[in-house]
C-alpha cells in the first residue's frame, strides 16, 4: 500500500481516557451503543448496496480507503465499496458526496469550491494524483479506487495532514518584496506583458499538494522544498518588479541543500499538476539561473 | 482558551484584509477559519475589481453607477466609501505583487463590465479572485499573523442584555476540526465576521460547499439583525450542470447571448436596447429565464454564450480560465462552440447589518465582505463591486477593531431613528422550534465578566457537540436538501406570493425535522458529519429570514421580482428590510435607505440599460 498510516498515537489514547474519567460509565455505554449502531448501519448499507447493484446496471463501483484512529473498527485501514448511480458529467467528487450523503455520513474528505480552484480535494484515484472535482467518472476504469494522497500522513479516510506541505510553501519567503515603489500617489509598478506572461503559469498554483505527493525525491527527503514551494519561489524570482537584489536572495533560498539541486527531472509533478503548471521546467530554469548567477560572482 | 486583541472569523478576501489592517494598527490579531485560507471562496472570483484609477474616470461616476445598479437601495455613505477607497486599495494589492493583466505601457488593465459607465474593472485574467486571495495570504504569512485553520466557529460570545444595542461581544467559541475539541477565543478589541456567502441555501449556486452563511446566522442569533436578505443575485452565466461561474468578463470582452433561434435576444426582444448583454446582472438573468419560459430556450433550460468571434489570441490572453472551466465542467470548447449558460445563485446583497465602519449594533462585533450589509449593493450588486468591497470594508473593520479613530458613522445600526415595524402577518410559525433545546440554543449566556462568559459559552458549546454526537435522529443531509429544493423552486429569480408562502411552510417542516437531527459519525477526528450538521442550522436560519423578507416586500426592485407588483414602489418600499431573531421569535422591521451622499443626493430614476 502506498499510503502511510500513522501509529495510533498516545495522545489519542490520553484524550480517550480523559473523557472516561469525566463520565466513566456513561461514556462507555454511549460508545458501545454508537458502535452497535454503526455496525447495524453498516450491515444495512451493505445489504442495500448489494440490492441496488443487482437491480441497477448503471452504477459505478467505488472502492474507498477508510481509516479513523478514533473509531473502533476503522483503526485498521480498509476499503469500503460504494455503488453510486451514474449521471452524465459525474465527477469523482460528485460520487463521493453521493456516497456520503446517501450511505455513510462518516465518509470524510476535504472539498469546497467544486471547480478546481480551492485545491482541497487532491486524492489518489486509480493510482494517480487527481483533483476529485475535475476528474470525470466515465474516464476511469472500474472499480474506481480512491485513496488519500500518498507520502502524507493520513488523518482520516481521504484527509491527509497538510502541515508539512504548508511549512515547505512558507519556507521560501512566499511574498512579494521590493526596495522601490513608484513615487506618485496611486501609481502602480510597471510590468511588461511579457514578464506577466512569464510568471503567469506559476501564479496558478492552488496548493493542492498533488505534485509533492507524486515526487519521489520529496518522499525520500523530508526537507526537500518540493515542486510547489520551488514554483512559488520561481513566481517571485522571475517577477521583474522585485528587482535584481531580491532575485539574488531568491536564488540563495532555492539553492540551499534541500532546494532545486535535489530535483532529478522525473516530471512526475508536471504530469499530475491539475493546473498544468510546467513545474519541472520552472525548477530547471531556476537551476540555470543559479548557475549563471554563480558564474557572475566567480 | 486563546486570547487576542482582534479575532477575525473567516480567511477570504475580507478576513485577510481585516487581519492585515488590524495588525498595521498594532493589534495582536488572529484569524480563525473552518478552511485553510487559500481554500476560501474569494479564490473563485473571476471578473475583476472596479476602481476609478484613470484620469478620465472618477469615484463619483463609480458611485453613481453603483447607486443606480443598487436600484436606489444602497446607502450613499457606504457606496461613496467603496468608490473613493477602491483605487488606493487596488494599487496596494499591486504593490503587494498581485499579478494583474497589463497594458502595453505596463499599467494594469481594465475592462468594461455590466452597468458601468467607464471600463474600470481591473483584472488578472479571469482568475482575479484567486490572485487576490493568494496575494493577501502571502502578506499574512509575511507578517506572521496567527491563523487557526480548520477551526469551525460555532457561536459568538455576547452578553445577554435585553436590548441588542446594550450587548457586547467578547470572543467566539470554536470546534477544532482536526482534534475534535471545543475551545474559546477571547477578543479584547473586537470580533470581525468575514465568513462570506450563503449560497448553500440554494441548490444551483456558484458558491462553494463551505458557503453556509455561518457568520450571518451567528450574528443573527446573538441579536444583530439580518438586512435585505431577500436580495439575492442570480448570475446570468453559470454552467447548467454544476453552477460553475462563467465570468461576466466574457460579455465584458464582447461575448454574445443567443436563444435557441439564434436571436441576440437582449436586443431583439428589447430587454436592454442600449447595453444588451452588458445590462445589469438582474436584467440579464430575468431575460434568459423569460426566453426559456417562452419556449426559446435550448433544451428548455439554458441559452448560449458565444465568444468565438473574439478570437483565440484574445481569449487566451484575457479569458483562458473560462476555457478550462467550460471544458472541465460542461465538456464545451469555448473556442469552437457556444457555451451553455443559465442563471444561478451567486451572491447575497444582504447580510449582517453594519455601518460604513463595519460596526454592528453589538459593541465589539464587526462584519465585512459578503456576509455584511453596509449597504453597498442595495437591491442588486454590479459585477466587479464585490472584490473592492472585501478590501475596502475589510480594512475599515480591521482598523476600527484595532482602535483607530475613524469618526462618527453616518449609517445608523439597530432600531434607532426612523425605523418602523412590519405590518405583515405570517401564516405559518417562524423561529425557534419547541422548547429550544440544545440543538437550537441561541447566544447570550449569563455571567459576571468576559472570562466567565467565555467559560460558560465554551461549556454550552461542548454540551451541544456531545448532545449531537450522543442522540439518535435524522441525518442533516436530507434536511439541507429539502431547504435547497424549496428555496430554488419558490424563492428564485421570479417570485410569487403562493410560492413564497409554500417555502415558509416547507422551512417550518425542515426546522421541525432539524429539532431531531443527530450526527452518526462518532469520531473526534475530522468529523465533517458534525460540521455539516451545525452548518445546516445556519442555512435554516438564513433561508427563513430570506423568505420572510421576500414575502413581505410586494414590489419589484433590483434582484427581487414579484409577480403581484412588477414595478418599483418608491413611495412604500424605499427602505431596508431587517429581521431580528429576538431570542427565537423573528421580527420583521424596516429602516429608510440613505440616498444623501457627500457628492450628491442620488434621486431614484427609472433604471434602464
Amino acid at each position: 500500500m502506498s499510503t502511510q498510516i500513522p501509529k495510533q498515537t498516545e495522545n489519542a489514547e490520553e484524550t480517550a481516557s480523559e473523557t472516561e474519567t469525566e463520565a466513566p460509565s456513561k461514556g462507555d455505554e454511549r460508545r458501545a451503543e454508537k458502535r452497535r449502531r454503526a455496525d447495524e448501519r453498516r450491515r444495512q448499507r451493505e445489504a442495500e448496496e448489494a440490492e441496488r447493484a443487482a437491480a441497477d446496471e448503471n452504477t459505478v463501483e467505488l472502492r474507498v480507503f477508510r481509516y479513523d484512529p478514533d473509531v473502533e473498527g476503522k483503526q485498521e485501514p480498509r476499503f469500503d465499496t460504494f455503488h453510486v448511480p451514474f449521471t452524465k458529467g459525474m465527477t469523482v467528487l460528485d460520487a463521493l458526496m453521493y456516497a456520503r450523503d446517501t450511505y455513510d455520513s462518516s465518509l470524510t474528505f476535504r472539498h469546497s469550491c467544486r471547480q478546481a480552484v480551492c485545491g482541497s480535494d487532491a486524492m489518489f484515484v486509480n493510482g494517480g494524483q487527481k483533483l476529485a472535482c475535475k476528474t470525470q467518472i466515465d474516464e476511469l476504469e472500474e472499480p474506481i479506487r480512491v485513496e488519500p494522497l500518498p507520502h502524507a500522513e493520513v488523518t482520516k479516510d481521504l484527509v491527509v495532514d497538510m502541515e508539512h506541505f504548508y511549512d515547505q510553501m512558507e519556507a521560501v519567503e512566499p511574498y512579494f518584496q521590493t526596495n522601490e515603489y513608484p513615487d506618485g500617489e496611486l501609481e502602480e509598478q510597471r510590468q511588461t506583458r511579457e514578464n506577466r506572461e512569464k510568471v503567469k503559469m506559476s501564479t496558478r498554483c492552488i496548493w493542492c499538494a498533488a505534485c509533492m505527493s507524486s515526487c519521489n525525491i520529496a518522499a525520500g527527503d523530508n526537507e526537500y522544498l518540493g515542486p510547489a514551494a520551488i514554483n512559488k519561489a520561481y513566481r517571485f524570482a522571475m517577477d521583474e518588479r522585485e528587482g535584481e537584489d531580491l532575485k539574488q536572495k531568491r536564488l540563495e533560498i532555492i539553492e540551499q541543500e534541500h532546494g532545486v539541486w535535489r530535483c532529478q527531472t522525473q516530471f512526475s509533478c508536471t504530469e499530475v499538476c491539475p493546473k498544468d503548471i510546467p513545474l519541472t521546467e520552472h525548477i530547471q530554469e531556476l537551476k540555470r539561473e543559479a548557475v549563471k548567477n554563480n558564474l557572475k560572482f566567480w | 482558551m486563546y486570547e487576542h486583541d482582534v479575532v477575525v472569523v473567516g480567511a477570504g478576501g475580507a478576513g485577510l484584509r481585516a487581519a492585515i489592517a488590524a495588525q498595521e494598527e498594532g493589534a495582536d490579531v488572529a484569524i480563525v477559519s473552518k478552511l485553510h485560507p487559500v481554500r476560501s471562496h474569494t479564490g473563485a472570483a473571476e471578473g475583476g475589481i472596479n476602481a476609478a484609477l484613470r484620469d478620465a474616470d472618477s469615484w463619483e461616476d463609480h458611485a453613481y453607477d453603483t447607486m443606480k445598479g443598487s436600484d436606489y437601495l444602497g446607502d450613499a455613505p457606504a457606496v461613496e466609501a467603496l468608490c473613493k477607497e477602491s483605487p488606493e486599495e487596488v494599487i496596494q494589492l499591486e504593490h503587494w505583487g498581485m499579478p494583474f493583466s497589463r497594458e502595453e505601457d505596463g499599467r494594469v488593465s481594465q475592462r468594461p463590465f455590466g452597468g458601468l459607465s467607464f471600463p474600470r474593472t481591473t483584472y488578472a485574467g479571469a482568475e482575479t479572485g484567486h490572485q487576490m486571495l493568494h496575494t493577501m495570504y502571502e502578506q499574512v504569512v509575511k507578517r506572521g499573523i496567527t491563523v487557526y485553520d480548520e477551526w469551525h466557529v460555532m457561536d459568538l460570545v455576547v452578553t445577554n442584555e435585553e436590548d441588542p444595542a446594550d450587548r457586547s461581544c467578547h470572543g467566539v467559541v470554536a470546534y477544532d476540526i482536526q482534534r475534535g475539541e471545543v475551545d474559546g477565543f477571547r477578543a479584547n478589541g473586537g470580533v470581525i465576521l468575514a465568513t462570506g456567502g450563503m449560497g448553500q441555501v440554494f441548490d444551483h449556486t456558484t458558491n462553494a460547499v463551505a458557503n453556509t452563511g455561518d457568520g450571518v446566522a451567528m450574528a443573527y442569533r446573538a441579536g444583530v439583525p439580518m438586512e435585505d436578505m431577500e436580495f439575492i443575485q442570480f448570475h446570468p452565466t453559470t454552467l447548467p450542470s454544476t453552477g460553475v461561474l462563467i465570468s461576466e468578463g466574457v460579455r465584458g470582452e464582447g461575448g454574445i447571448l443567443y436563444n435557441e433561434k439564434g436571436e441576440r435576444f437582449m436586443f431583439e426582444h428589447g430587454y436592454a436596447n442600449n447595453d444588451g448583454e452588458l445590462a445589469s446582472r438582474d436584467v440579464v438573468s430575468r431575460a434568459e429565464l423569460t426566453e426559456v419560459n417562452e419556449g426559446r430556450g435550448i433544451e428548455d433550460e439554458y441559452v448560449h454564450l458565444d465568444m468565438r468571434h473574439l478570437g483565440e489570441e484574445r481569449i487566451l490572453d484575457r479569458l483562458e480560465n473560462i476555457l478550462h472551466l467550460a471544458e472541465d465542467f460542461e465538456g464545451a470548447d469555448g473556442l469552437t462552440e457556444p457555451m451553455p449558460v443559465k442563471p444561478g445563485q451567486h451572491y447575497a446583497m444582504g447580510g449582517i447589518e453594519t455601518n460604513e465602519h463595519g460596526e454592528t449594533v453589538i459593541e465589539g462585533l464587526y462584519a465585512a465582505g459578503e456576509c455584511a450589509c453596509a449597504s453597498v449593493h442595495g437591491a442588486n450588486r454590479l459585477g466587479g463591486n464585490a472584490l473592492p468591497e472585501l478590501i475596502v470594508f475589510g480594512k475599515r473593520a480591521g482598523h476600527h477593531a484595532a482602535g483607530k479613530e475613524m469618526g462618527e458613522a453616518e449609517i445608523p445600526t439597530g432600531r434607532t431613528g426612523d425605523w418602523e415595524p412590519a405590518e405583515y402577518e405570517f401564516e405559518v410559525d417562524v423561529g425557534a422550534v419547541g422548547d429550544r433545546g440544545p440543538a437550537a440554543a441561541d447566544g447570550g449566556a449569563v455571567a459576571a465578566d468576559a472570562e466567565g462568559l467565555l467559560e460558560a459559552e465554551i461549556e454550552r458549546a461542548r454540551e451541544r457537540v456531545e448532545d449531537l454526537l450522543a442522540r439518535k435522529g435524522r441525518n442533516h443531509a436530507e434536511i439541507r436538501s429539502a431547504v435547497q429544493e424549496t428555496m430554488t423552486a419558490n424563492v428564485n429569480v421570479f417570485r410569487e406570493e403562493e410560492g413564497l408562502k409554500e417555502s415558509l411552510a416547507d422551512l417550518r417542516e425542515a426546522r421541525e425535522a432539524y429539532a431531531e437531527v443527530a450526527v452518526s459519525d462518532p469520531s473526534r477526528t475530522f468529523n465533517t458529519d458534525l460540521i455539516h450538521t451545525m452548518e445546516t442550522r445556519n442555512i435554516l436560519d438564513i433561508a427563513e429570514a430570506l423568505a420572510m423578507g421576500a414575502l413581505a416586500r410586494r414590489e419589484f426592485r433590483g434582484a427581487h421580482w414579484r409577480k403581484e407588483r412588477q414595478e418599483r414602489d418608491d413611495e412604500n418600499w424605499l427602505k431596508h428590510t431587517l429581521v431580528s431573531w429576538n431570542d427565537g421569535e423573528p421580527e420583521l422591521w424596516y429602516k429608510p435607505a440613505i440616498l444623501e451622499g457627500e457628492a450628491k443626493t442620488y434621486e431614484p430614476k427609472v433604471r434602464s440599460y
